[in-house]
C-alpha cells in the first residue's frame, strides 16, 4: 500500500452522477431514434442527452480524480480500476470484432459464393440470379449499389496515418517513463505531442472521407466495400477521438501537478486504450487497405 | 496477499444504515439494496412478460384467428422473449449476485459500487425505450427476438428505439459483469482462494466473462442492421456484396454464449441448494468446474446449430453438431454429480430443494431435446417447429425461472431475516410443476406432427393439445401469483430465521446475522471461519 493512501477499501456511498447518466443516456436514445425517422424533437433531444452526459463525465471523473488526490484510494482499490479498465477495453476488441467478422465473411465465403464459388446451390444461384457477377474484392455487390466507385489505396494518407498512430505510440511511452521517473514537465511535454499525432491523425482521416466522397465516389453506400470500409474506419476514428480526449485531460491533470512516480493510474488506462487503438488501427491498415 | 482487510466508507453521515426514503434507492451504492432493485425489477418485468405469453396462449387456444391480430401476436412473441431474456433472467441473476457474491466471498461490497449504481438504473430506462415501442404507431418489434434481416429491416419507425434499448442494455451488461469479476479477483478475503469459492461465485465469474466477451458482438450485429436500415450501408443485401445470413452468423456468436449466460448461474444455484439439503458436501466440486469452464468455451463454437436448414456447406454442418453435442459430456457431468450429492444424502424436501430437484429433472429433459436438435438431418425436421419451443422452454422455465424461485426460497430468510410459509411454498412448487408439464409438454407432440412455431393460426388436427398447453400456461401463470404473495407475506414478517437458517447450509453467508446487516464483512473474516464454511 502507497503512503498516501487511505486505510482499508473505499465504499463510496450515495452517488448521484449515475442515475444522471442514464437520464442523459435515455434523452440521447431517444433523440436519435426520432431524429432517425424525421420525428419532431429529435435534434432537441439529442443535444440535451448529449449535455447531460457531458455534465455527468464531468462531475463523476471529476469526483474520484478528487477523491484520488486526497489519497481515499488503496492499492486494492487501484487493482479494482486496472481490472475494470482491462476487461472494458477487452469488451472494446469484440466490438470491433463483430465488424472484423464481417468483412472476412464477406470477403472469403459469402462473396465468392454470390459469384457462383463453392458446392450447393452458389453457381445456380449465381447463374439464375447474378448472372454475370464475378466475385472479386473490392466489390459494391451484384446491384453495383451506390454506383461507380474507386477503392481507397493504402499509399499515401492511410500509410501517413500509420506512421502517425505508431510515432504517437513511442511518445506516449517516452511519457509513461517520464512520469515513472517522476519527471512531470517531461510527461506534460511528450503527452502534449501524442495528443497533437492523434488531432492530425483524425483530421488526416476527415480530408482521407473527404477524398473519398468528393472524388472517389466512394460513400458508406458503395456496397459491402464502403460499408465495412467506413464503418471500421469510422468506429476507429471515434475510438482514437475518445483516447485524444482522454490523453488530453490527463495532460491537463498533469499540469496540475496529478499524479506521482508511483501513482498514476488514470495515465495507464488511457495509454492501454491508446495502444489498442493503435493495434485495431494495424489491422484496419493491414486488412481494409493492404489486403 | 498484502491488501488491508478492512473497510472505509465516504460521504458517511450515518455508518451503518441506509439513506432516507427516495434518494436510498435512487443514489444507493449498497450492494445489497442494488441486489433488492435487481430482484423486484425482474419480479415486476416476470409478469409483463408472463402476460404477453398469456396473450400468445389465448390465440392459441382455439385455432383461427380469434383475439389478437396476427402482426400483434408476432410483437408478443417478439417482446415476450426479449423480456423474458433480457428483462428477468439477466437482471434476476444479476441481483442474485450482487446480494450473494459480496457475502460470498467475505467481502464488504462489490468492487465498483457507483458503477454497480448506474449498471442497475440503465435497465428501467431501457426497458421503458423497449417497451414504449409497443405503442408507437408503427408497433413494437414483431420480426422475432433474433431481429433477422431482411424481414426485422422492414419494421416500421419503432425499429431505431428497439436497436437503441438493446444498445442501452448491453451497456448495462457489460459494465454489470465487469463489476462482478473486478470483485470476484479483487475482493476475496485473505484466504478465500479460487478453490474455496462457492459455485455460485464460479459460475458467474465465466457467465461474466461470457457476457463481456459477446454482448459487445451482439452490439455490433445490431448496429450494422441500424445503418442497413438508416445509412444506406450493405452488410446483410445480396445486392450489394453483403449476405443476410451473415447476421445470423454474428448473432449466433452471442446468441449462443448468451443461452449459457441465462443457465450457467442456474447451476451454480443449484449446486449450493442440493448439498445443504442432502446434509452432504457437493460430489466433486473440481469436476463442476471444469464443467463449467468447459461448457463456456465450448458455447464460442456451436452457434451455427440454430441456423442447420438456413445453408451452409456441408462441413460446418457437420462440425457444428458435433461441437453441439460435445456439450452433453460437461452438462452430464454436472447432472451426474448432483445426483451423486444426493445418493444416500441424509435429504429433506424443504421448497428449495423441491425446486431444485424439478431443476435437475426437467432441466435435463431439455438437455434431451437439446440434443436431438443438435443431429442436423433430424434439425431439418424439427426446425422451427413447436419441438423446438418446448425444448427451449423445458431449460428456461422448469430451468432458469426454477432457479431463480428456489434461490429465493433459499436466500429470503437471510435477506429478510423471516421464514418464508413452508406450506404455501410447497403449494406454489407443485402447482407450478403440473402446470408448466401441462403447458409445455404437449409442444414437443405437436412439434414433432408439424406445427409451426410463432404462426397465431394452426391446422385442426393440432387442437387438443394447444387447448391443453393454454390450459397449462393460464395454471402456471396464476400459481405465480402465489410466489408474489409468499415472497410479500415473507417480507413483511414470518417466523424468525436463525442466521444458519438451515441445518446443512454451508458458506459464509450463513455466518452473518438475518436479515444480514446493511454492511457485512467491513473487517474481512478470519481464515479459520473461512476454512470452517466453504465447499
Amino acid at each position: 500500500m502507497s503512503a498516501a493512501s487511505g486505510s482499508g477499501y473505499y465504499i463510496p456511498h450515495e452517488a448521484k452522477w449515475p442515475i444522471v447518466g442514464s437520464i442523459g443516456l435515455y434523452l440521447f436514445f431517444m433523440g436519435f431514434g426520432k431524429l432517425l425517422n424525421d420525428q419532431a424533437l429529435g435534434t432537441p433531444l439529442l443535444v440535451a442527452g448529449s449535455v447531460v452526459l457531458i455534465v455527468m463525465m464531468f462531475g463523476w471523473f471529476g469526483l474520484v480524480i478528487k477523491e484520488s488526490e486526497a489519497g481515499t484510494y488503496n492499492t486494492q482499490v487501484d487493482v479494482s480500476f486496472r481490472m475494470a479498465m482491462m476487461w472494458f477495453i477487452f469488451s472494446e476488441v469484440m466490438f470491433f470484432a463483430a465488424f472484423f467478422g464481417a468483412l472476412f465473411y464477406a470477403r472469403t465465403f459469402s462473396g465468392p459464393w454470390l459469384g457462383g464459388e463453392g458446392a450447393g446451390g452458389a453457381a445456380a444461384t449465381n447463374a439464375v440470379l447474378w448472372s454475370g457477377f464475378d466475385y472479386i474484392w473490392p466489390n459494391n455487390g451484384p446491384g453495383r449499389v451506390g454506383g461507380d466507385y474507386q477503392p481507397m489505396g493504402w499509399f499515401g494518407l492511410p500509410l501517413i496515418n500509420t506512421l502517425l498512430l505508431l510515432t504517437s505510440g513511442i511518445t506516449c511511452t517516452i511519457a509513461h517513463h517520464a512520469i515513472k521517473d517522476g519527471n512531470r514537465t517531461k510527461m506534460v511535454k511528450w503527452l502534449a505531442a501524442t495528443c497533437l499525432l492523434g488531432g492530425i491523425f483524425v483530421l488526416c482521416q476527415a480530408f482521407e472521407y473527404y477524398e473519398a466522397y468528393a472524388h472517389l465516389g466512394l460513400k458508406m453506400t458503395s456496397g459491402i466495400y464502403g460499408s465495412t470500409f467506413f464503418m471500421l474506419t469510422g468506429f476507429h476514428g471515434f475510438h482514437v477521438t475518445m483516447g485524444a480526449i482522454m490523453l488530453f485531460v490527463v495532460m491537463l491533470r498533469g499540469g496540475r501537478k496529478h499524479f506521482s512516480a508511483e501513482n498514476h493510474f488514470a495515465f495507464e488506462a488511457a495509454a492501454w486504450y491508446w495502444h489498442f487503438v493503435d493495434v485495431v488501427w494495424l489491422g484496419l491498415f493491414i486488412f481494409v487497405y493492404l489486403v | 496477499m498484502s491488501y488491508s482487510d478492512t473497510a472505509h466508507h465516504g460521504d458517511d453521515h450515518d455508518h451503518h444504515g441506509p439513506a432516507p426514503g427516495l434518494k436510498r434507492w435512487l443514489y444507493t451504492t449498497n450492494h445489497k439494496d442494488i441486489g433488492t432493485l435487481y430482484l423486484w425489477f425482474s419480479l415486476l418485468m416476470f409478469f409483463i412478460g408472463g402476460a404477453m405469453a398469456l396473450i400468445i396462449r389465448a390465440e392459441l387456444f382455439q385455432p383461427g384467428i380469434q383475439i389478437v391480430d396476427p402482426m400483434f401476436f408476432n410483437s408478443m412473441t417478439t417482446m415476450h422473449a426479449i423480456v423474458m431474456i433480457f428483462g428477468v433472467v439477466m437482471p434476476a441473476f444479476v441481483g442474485l449476485a450482487n446480494w450473494m457474491i459480496p457475502m460470498m466471498l467475505g467481502a464488504p461490497d462489490m468492487a465498483l459500487p457507483r458503477l454497480n449504481n448506474w449498471s442497475f438504473w440503465i435497465m428501467p430506462f431501457a426497458f421503458t425505450i423497449m417497451l414504449s415501442t409497443l405503442f408507437m404507431d408503427s408497433g413494437g418489434p414483431a420480426g422475432g427476438w433474433t431481429l433477422y434481416p431482411p424481414l426485422t429491416l422492414q419494421m416500421g419507425d419503432s425499429f431505431a428505439f428497439v436497436i437503441f434499448a438493446i444498445h442501452f442494455m448491453g451497456i448495462s451488461s457489460v459494465m454489470g459483469s465487469i463489476n462482478i469479476v473486478a470483485t470476484i479477483f479483487n475482493m476475496r478475503a485473505p484466504g478465500m482462494t479460487l478453490m474455496k469459492m462457492p459455485l455460485f461465485v464460479w459460475t458467474w465469474l465465466i457467465t461474466a466473462y461470457l457476457l463481456i466477451a459477446t454482448i459487445p458482438v451482439f452490439a455490433g450485429a445490431v448496429t450494422m442492421l441500424l445503418t442497413d436500415r438508416y445509412f444506406g450501408t450493405s452488410f446483410f443485401s445480396a445486392a450489394g456484396g453483403g449476405d443476410p445470413v451473415m447476421f445470423q452468423h454474428i448473432f449466433w456468436f452471442f446468441g449462443h454464449p448468451e443461452v449459457y449466460i441465462l443457465i450457467l448461474p442456474a447451476f451454480g444455484i443449484i449446486s449450493s441448494i442440493i448439498p445443504t439439503f442432502a446434509r452432504k458436501p457437493l460430489f466433486g466440486y473440481d469436476s463442476m468446474v471444469y464443467a463449467t469452464a468447459s461448457i463456456a468455451f465450448l458455447s464460442f463454437i456451436v452457434w451455427a446449430h440454430h441456423m442447420f436448414t438456413t445453408g451452409m456447406p456441408l462441413a460446418a454442418e457437420l462440425f457444428f453438431m458435433f461441437s453441439t453435442m460435445m456439450i452433453s459430456v460437461p452438462t452430464g457431468v454436472k447432472v451426474f454429480n448432483w445426483v451423486a450429492t444426493m445418493w444416500k444424502g441424509a435429504m429433506t424436501f424443504e421448497t428449495p430443494m423441491l425446486f431444485a430437484i424439478g431443476f435437475v429433472i426437467m432441466f435435463t429433459i431439455g438437455g434431451l431435446s437439446g440434443l436431438m436438435l443438435a443431429i442436423t438431418p433430424a434439425d431439418i425436421q424439427y426446425h422451427g417447429t413447436y419441438f423446438v419451443v418446448a425444448h427451449f422452454h423445458y431449460v428456461l422455465v422448469p430451468g432458469a425461472i426454477y432457479s431463480l424461485i428456489a434461490a429465493t426460497y433459499y436466500w429470503i430468510p437471510k435477506w429478510t431475516g423471516n421464514m418464508y410459509d413452508e406450506k404455501l411454498g410447497k403449494i406454489h412448487f407443485w402447482t407450478s410443476t403440473i402446470f408448466v408439464n401441462v403447458l409445455f409438454f404437449p409442444m414437443h407432440f405437436v412439434g414433432l406432427a408439424g406445427m409451426p412455431r410463432r404462426i397465431p393460426d394452426y391446422s385442426l388436427q393440432f387442437a387438443d393439445w394447444n387447448m391443453i398447453a393454454s390450459i397449462g400456461a393460464f395454471g402456471f401463470g396464476f400459481a405465480q401469483l402465489l410466489f408474489v404473495w409468499v415472497v410479500v407475506k415473507c417480507v413483511r414478517g414470518g417466523a424468525k430465521a436463525t442466521d444458519e437458517v438451515w441445518e446443512g447450509a454451508v458458506g459464509l453467508e450463513w455466518t452473518v446475522a438475518s436479515p444480514a446487516p446493511y454492511h457485512t464483512f467491513e473487517t474481512a473474516p478470519s481464515r479459520q471461519l473461512i476454512d470452517k464454511n466453504h465447499f
